[in-house]
C-alpha cells in the first residue's frame, strides 16, 4: 500500500516549474505592472501626513455614509497613529485596494457570462468552490515561486481567494432582476448591451455592491496571510509578532485591521444603497440639486400664463 | 394602407424538448395531452386578424397560453410554428436587429406588474422608448412630459416610480408605451395588478384615450367584465385554442360552446348588452298627420294610455295621452298637434343596459330608444329591461301582459251595491258605528 500514490501534488509541481520556466514573462510582467500599482498607492498613501490623511478619510466616511462615521473614522485612525501602525495601516490598504480593483475587472464581467450562460455558470460552480474552500496559504507557495517575495505574491493569492463572492453576487444580483422589466427593454427594441447597461446592471447593483464589500473583507484577512510572504503592512507585523510570542505588538498590529476594515465595510455598504443614507453629503446634494430644479421649474411654468 | 393592423396565422407555441415534433403530432390531430412526452403546447393553431384602430381582447383563465400569444405578436416568445405579420413584415423569420427596428417603431407593450425602471424617474421612464431610438434628451423629455399630462399625471416627471401609486404606475407604463408613439400597442393583463375601483377608472381612461388616439390594441386579460366592456372585439380562449372569436354581444348572446356559455354566465350583462340589444319594435306609435281618433283606437288595442308620435322620416317627436285624445275627439277637432307633449325619455341605441334604468323608471311609457338621426328605433318595456339581466338568451318576444286592472267603474259599483248590504243589514240595531260611513254625524 506504501507504493500507491496519486501524484497530485508532484503534477502540480511539475507544471508550476513548466509555467515559471515558460511563461516567465508574463509573471515578470505582472509583477511590475502589480507591484508599480501597490508600492505606488502605499507611497501616496503615505505621502501626507497622518493627520491630513485622517481628514481625507473622515470626509470621504461623511462623503458616503453620515457624519457619525466621519468622527469614527477620526477617532480610529488617530488611535492607529498612536499605536504607531499608521504606515503599515496604509501599507495594507494600498495592497487590499489593488487586489479588490482586479478582482472586481475580474469577477463582475465572469459574474455577467455566467448569468446569462447556465454551462458558464454550471461550470464555474466548482472552480469557484475549490477556490474559496482551499486553505489561503496554499496559494501563497506557488505564488512566491513564481513572483518572488514581496506585495505581489500578496497581491495574487489574495484576487484569486476574494474572487468567488464577485462572481457569485453579480450573477445572482443579475439573474435576480425582475424578467418583466428585462422584457419590456426587450419590448421597447432595447439592445442587449443596452439592456445590461441600462437594467440589469442598475437593478443588480445592490446585490453586485454586497459582492464587492465581501471581497474587500475577504481580501483584508488575506492581506495579513500576504505578510508571510513578505508583504510589507499589517500582516508582516502579525507574521513576525506570532514568530517572536510578542503580545503587545500582535494586538496592535490585530487592532490596525480591525479598524481598517469597519472603515471599508461601511463605506461600501453605503454605497451599495446610496438611497439609505440621506445625511451623506452626497445626499444632501441630491436633494439640494432636486430642490432647485424644482424651483426652477416652478419659476418657467407660470411664465406663459403671465404673457397671455 | 390596409384595414389590417396584425395578423396572426396558425400559430403554435411548444414549450419543451422536441416542440417540432409535437407541433407535427397536434397537426396530424393529437391532443394537447397527446404530446406531453414532447413539449408542453402552450398555443395551438391560434388564427386571428386585428383591424386597425380596434381593441382586440384576448381572454382565458391563467393557463390559457393568452400571456405566451401576446409575447409571440413581438417576438419575446420566438414562435414554434405559423406567422405573425405586421405591415407585411414576418415576425417568426425577423433577425433580431430587425425585429428590435419593429419593437421600436411599430409595437410597444404594457405590462401586468408595470416594469418600470425603478431606479429613474417618471419621465426618464417615460423617454425610455425615444432614448433607445436616439432621440437627444431635450426633446425626450419635452415629449415625455406632453404624454404624462395627457394620462392625467402632469408635475410628476421628477418623481421615482415607487412614489406613485399603482394606478398611477400602470399610467406610467402607458404614457411610456405611448411615447414610443407606434400603431400597435400590446398589453398584458395592464388592469389586473390594480384594485377595482381604481381598475374600472383606468378602462374608462383607456377608452377616452383610444377614442382620441385611435391605435390599434391588442388586450389581454382574464376578466369577462374588463373584456366586454374594453373590446371590440373578443378571442376567448381555452387550452391554448381560440374557442370563439367576436363582438361582445356575439359571445354574450351566442356562444360557441358550453366552455364559453358557462363563462358568460356571471357576466355584467348591464354594462355589456346595449339598449339596441334589447329593444322591441314600439308598437302603438301613429303618425304626426293621424287624427285622435285613430291614436285612440290604437292606444286602446294595446292597452296603453298614451302613446309616441312620430313625423316624417320615423322622427320622434312628441307623446299624445288618451285622455287628452278623447277630449279632442269630443271636441271634434282632426289634428294632434295642440295635444303633443314632449317625449319624457327617450336613450340612444348604443347606451348601455345599466344607464337605462333611471330613464325607464321616470318614463310613463316604455323607454323610447332613437338611433343617431333622432329616429325612433323601438322601446324598452321595463319588463324587458328586466329580463335582460337574466342569464340565457334574452326570449322577450313571448312576455305576457301584465294583468290589466278592471275599470274603475265597475268596481265602484260593486263596492257600493256590497255597502248597501251592510247598511241594510245594520239599520234596525242602529248602534255600534263599526263602519266609518257617516256615523259621525
Amino acid at each position: 500500500m506504501d507504493e500507491f500514490r496519486i501524484p497530485i501534488g508532484d503534477v502540480v509541481d511539475v507544471a508550476v516549474d513548466w509555467l515559471r520556466d515558460n511563461v516567465k514573462w508574463l509573471f515578470d510582467f505582472i509583477s511590475q505592472v502589480v507591484g508599480f500599482l501597490v508600492d505606488g498607492l502605499a507611497d501616496a498613501l503615505n505621502a501626507l501626513p497622518a493627520p491630513a490623511m485622517i481628514v481625507v478619510f473622515a470626509l470621504i466616511a461623511w462623503l458616503v455614509r453620515s457624519w457619525q462615521l466621519a468622527i469614527g473614522t477620526a477617532v480610529m485612525l488617530a488611535i492607529v497613529v498612536g499605536i504607531n501602525q499608521w504606515e503599515q495601516s496604509m501599507q495594507t490598504l494600498a495592497l487590499v485596494l489593488i487586489a479588490t480593483i482586479v478582482t472586481v475587472l475580474i469577477s463582475v464581467p465572469l459574474g455577467i457570462w455566467a448569468a446569462r450562460n447556465d454551462t458558464v455558470s454550471a461550470t464555474l460552480k466548482p472552480v469557484l468552490d475549490l477556490m474559496q474552500t482551499m486553505p489561503s496559504l496554499v496559494y501563497l507557495i506557488p505564488a512566491m515561486v513564481f513572483f518572488g517575495a514581496g506585495f505581489v505574491p500578496g497581491v495574487v493569492a489574495t484576487v484569486i481567494f476574494s474572487m468567488p463572492p464577485g462572481v457569485r453576487l453579480t450573477e445572482l444580483g443579475i439573474r435576480g432582476v425582475d424578467s418583466e422589466t428585462v422584457e419590456a427593454g426587450h419590448a421597447f427594441g432595447a439592445t442587449p448591451s443596452q439592456i445590461l447597461r441600462g437594467i440589469q446592471l442598475p437593478l443588480a447593483m445592490p446585490t453586485i455592491m454586497a459582492g464587492i464589500n465581501q471581497v474587500i473583507m475577504l481580501a483584508l484577512s488575506m492581506a495579513v496571510i500576504a505578510g508571510m510572504a513578505g508583504a510589507d503592512g499589517l500582516g508582516k507585523e502579525v507574521a513576525l509578532a506570532l514568530g517572536s510570542i510578542d503580545i503587545p505588538r500582535g494586538v496592535e498590529a490585530g487592532l490596525g485591521v480591525v479598524f481598517i476594515a469597519v472603515f471599508l465595510d461601511r463605506v461600501t455598504a453605503a454605497l451599495g444603497n446610496p438611497a439609505g443614507f440621506k445625511s451623506s453629503l452626497l445626499g444632501m446634494l441630491a436633494r439640494r440639486r432636486n430642490q432647485q430644479r424644482r424651483a426652477q421649474a416652478e419659476v418657467q411654468t407660470p411664465q406663459p400664463a403671465m404673457s397671455e | 394602407m390596409s384595414d389590417t393592423a396584425l395578423e396572426a396565422r396558425n400559430l403554435y407555441k411548444v414549450f419543451g424538448r422536441n416542440p417540432q415534433q409535437a407541433v407535427k403530432r397536434l397537426k396530424s390531430g393529437q391532443t394537447r395531452t397527446d404530446v406531453l412526452d414532447a413539449g408542453t403546447a402552450a398555443v395551438i393553431d391560434a388564427s386571428f386578424t386585428v383591424n386597425r384602430g380596434e381593441i382586440f381582447v384576448i381572454m382565458g383563465l391563467s393557463g390559457s397560453g393568452k400571456s405566451t400569444i401576446i409575447r409571440m405578436l413581438n417576438g419575446l416568445h420566438d414562435i414554434t410554428d405559423g406567422e405573425v405579420i405586421i405591415g407585411g413584415d414576418d415576425i417568426a423569420k425577423a433577425q433580431p436587429s430587425a425585429l428590435r427596428k419593429i419593437r421600436r417603431e411599430r409595437i410597444s407593450m404594457v405590462f401586468q406588474h408595470f416594469a418600470l425602471l425603478p431606479h429613474r424617474t417618471v419621465a426618464a421612464n417615460v423617454a425610455y422608448p425615444l432614448e433607445l431610438r436616439g432621440v437627444d434628451t431635450r426633446e425626450r423629455l419635452a415629449k415625455a412630459e406632453e404624454i404624462l399630462s395627457m394620462v392625467g399625471l402632469e408635475g410628476w416627471g421628477d418623481k421615482l416610480p415607487s412614489e406613485l401609486s399603482g394606478g398611477m404606475q400602470q399610467r406610467v407604463g402607458i404614457a411610456r408605451a405611448l411615447a414610443a408613439d407606434t400603431e400597435i400597442l400590446l398589453m398584458d393583463e395592464a388592469f389586473s395588478a390594480l384594485d377595482p375601483l381604481i381598475r374600472r377608472e383606468m378602462q374608462e381612461q383607456l377608452v377616452e384615450l383610444q377614442a382620441k388616439l385611435q391605435k390599434t390594441i391588442v388586450f389581454i386579460t382574464h376578466d369577462l367584465n374588463e373584456a366586454m366592456f374594453l373590446g371590440d372585439r373578443i378571442a376567448v380562449m381555452r387550452d391554448g385554442r381560440i374557442v370563439q372569436i367576436g363582438t361582445p354581444e356575439d359571445i354574450l348572446t351566442d356562444p360557441a360552446n358550453d366552455y364559453v356559455e358557462q363563462f358568460v354566465q356571471d357576466v355584467d350583462r348591464a354594462r355589456v348588452l346595449t339598449a339596441a340589444n334589447v329593444m322591441e319594435p314600439a308598437r302603438p306609435v301613429i303618425a304626426e298627420t293621424a287624427g285622435p281618433r285613430t291614436a285612440l283606437r290604437q292606444m286602446r288595442d294595446a292597452y296603453m294610455s298614451a302613446t309616441y308620435v312620430v313625423g316624417r322620416d320615423r322622427k320622434l317627436i312628441g307623446i299624445v295621452t288618451d285622455r287628452d285624445a278623447v277630449k279632442l275627439v269630443r271636441k271634434g277637432e282632426t289634428s294632434l298637434a295642440t295635444i303633443l307633449k314632449p317625449v319624457p325619455q327617450a336613450v340612444e341605441e348604443d347606451e348601455i343596459l345599466m344607464n337605462l334604468f333611471i330613464p325607464s323608471v321616470e318614463s310613463p311609457l316604455p323607454l323610447a330608444v332613437t338611433d343617431a338621426e333622432g329616429r325612433l328605433a323601438g322601446v324598452i318595456p321595463r319588463v324587458t329591461l328586466l329580463a335582460a339581466l337574466g342569464p340565457g338568451p334574452g326570449a322577450t318576444g313571448e312576455l305576457t301582459i301584465p294583468i290589466q286592472p278592471m275599470p274603475a267603474t265597475m268596481i265602484d259599483e260593486v263596492l257600493a251595491e256590497a255597502q248597501n248590504a251592510v247598511d241594510s243589514a245594520s239599520a234596525p240595531t242602529g248602534a255600534v258605528g263599526t263602519d266609518d260611513t257617516g256615523e259621525v254625524h
